[in-house]
């Protein structure tokens, strides 16, 4: 099968849209299909990525335990912007996965380089 | 040139559908081929049939059926986000209890696998969403 | 690489995530087109942007709100066409939705 390069670029929180947690179920597939999938997280993406999600009070699924099925996947680019960290008051630390923290022009020059961008 | 396009919300309470179904035809008339249009999210819910929008308005899920019949297309609705928001066909219905069926002409309910295909196969990927 | 906001940059900050990853061509669309409007104060930003990126906005979208006749100087209004020709021209494509 052609391999092809696939970002995906998460722009969005969890929970208060399904956007976040619909685009992960198409961040597996394409691992499924073999592709060469990296994660772009930007803007209030970053929150996906938080550590310590407590969501049995709202009763919607937490993402916490997806990004562990991720490495199962073989999916282990996930770029996250510095920016975006900082100006919530987050750095590196705070998150639950191991990622890469890139400038907004060096995840430009990334999304650049793909074959396709898939943005939820 | 192939194009692929992703529909992420619904009829008529965002542009999105609008503006996909607008550049869908563009590309056609520009003589480039569509590879197939996905429906995900809530644009799962541009395939049901059962709509009814006031006469003077436009038939969103009409114009997609129609697009589909006169070029052919290949019109895909994510079976997860459909099985959530109701949407269902024959098989979807026998599958998984249910009482009756609203997909529209035109469109086929399949896996997500269909999206990333089209992302494979075609040159182009246009997501069109809120 | 071509980038699509849809976004007016009253409501959200698309327009200044899809400017801060370097350069390419911007197109405006929906309630994007906003951002084109000559006199408010995204102009300014356009401008300054311009050596870096190109200006696009759709402009059946400007048509519908009215604000066709007083696009920022450097803005390209293209119809839907146009959209197609800008999807084909550059290899990869984001939407900021």
């Amino acid at each position: 099968m052609t391999t092809k390069q696939f970002m995906f670029v998460n722009r969005k929180a969890p929970y208060g849209t399904i956007y976040a947690w619909e685009a992960l179920e198409v961040v597996l597939i394409a691992a499924a299909f073999e592709q060469d999938v990296s994660l772009a997280f930007l803007d209030d993406g970053v929150y996906q990525l938080k550590k310590g999600h407590q969501t049995k009070g709202i009763e919607v699924k937490a993402f916490e335990k997806t990004w562990g099925a991720l490495e199962d996947y073989d999916v282990t680019k996930l770029y996250v912007d510095q920016e975006s960290l900082a100006e919530r008051g987050l750095t590196a630390d705070d998150l639950a996965v191991p990622v890469e923290v890139l400038s907004r022009a060096e995840i430009g020059k990334l999304m650049e380089a793909q074959d396709v961008v898939l943005s939820f | 040139m192939k194009f692929a396009i992703l529909v992420n919300e619904g009829p008529y309470t965002h542009q999105a559908s609008d503006t996909a179904f607008q550049f869908a035809k563009a590309v056609l008339a520009k003589g480039h081929e569509i590879f197939r249009v996905f429906f995900y999210h809530d644009g799962v819910n541009n395939a049901t049939r059962l709509t009814t929008p006031p006469q003077d308005d436009r038939n969103i899920v009409n114009r997609w059926s129609k697009l589909a019949e006169e070029h052919n297309l290949d019109m895909v609705v994510c079976v997860a986000a459909a099985q959530r928001r109701g949407i269902v066909d024959d098989g979807e219905m026998k599958r998984n209890g249910k009482d009756a069926t609203n997909l529209a002409p035109g469109f086929r309910i399949s896996g997500l696998g269909q999206l990333i295909e089209a992302g494979i196969q075609a040159d182009r990927l246009v997501v069109f969403g809120d | 690489m071509l980038h699509i906001i849809n976004k007016s940059p009253y409501d959200r900050p698309a327009l200044d995530s899809a400017l801060a990853t370097g350069e390419g061509a911007i197109l405006l669309i929906e309630d994007g087109v906003y951002a084109a409007a000559k006199g408010g104060k995204e102009e300014a930003k356009i401008k300054a942007a311009m050596g870096k990126f190109k200006f696009y906005a759709l402009s059946q979208d400007l048509e519908a709100r009215g604000i066709a006749d007083r696009v920022a100087d450097g803005v390209t209004a293209v119809d839907y066409a146009g959209f197609v020709d800008l999807v084909a021209e550059y290899k990869t494509n984001q939407s900021w939705l």
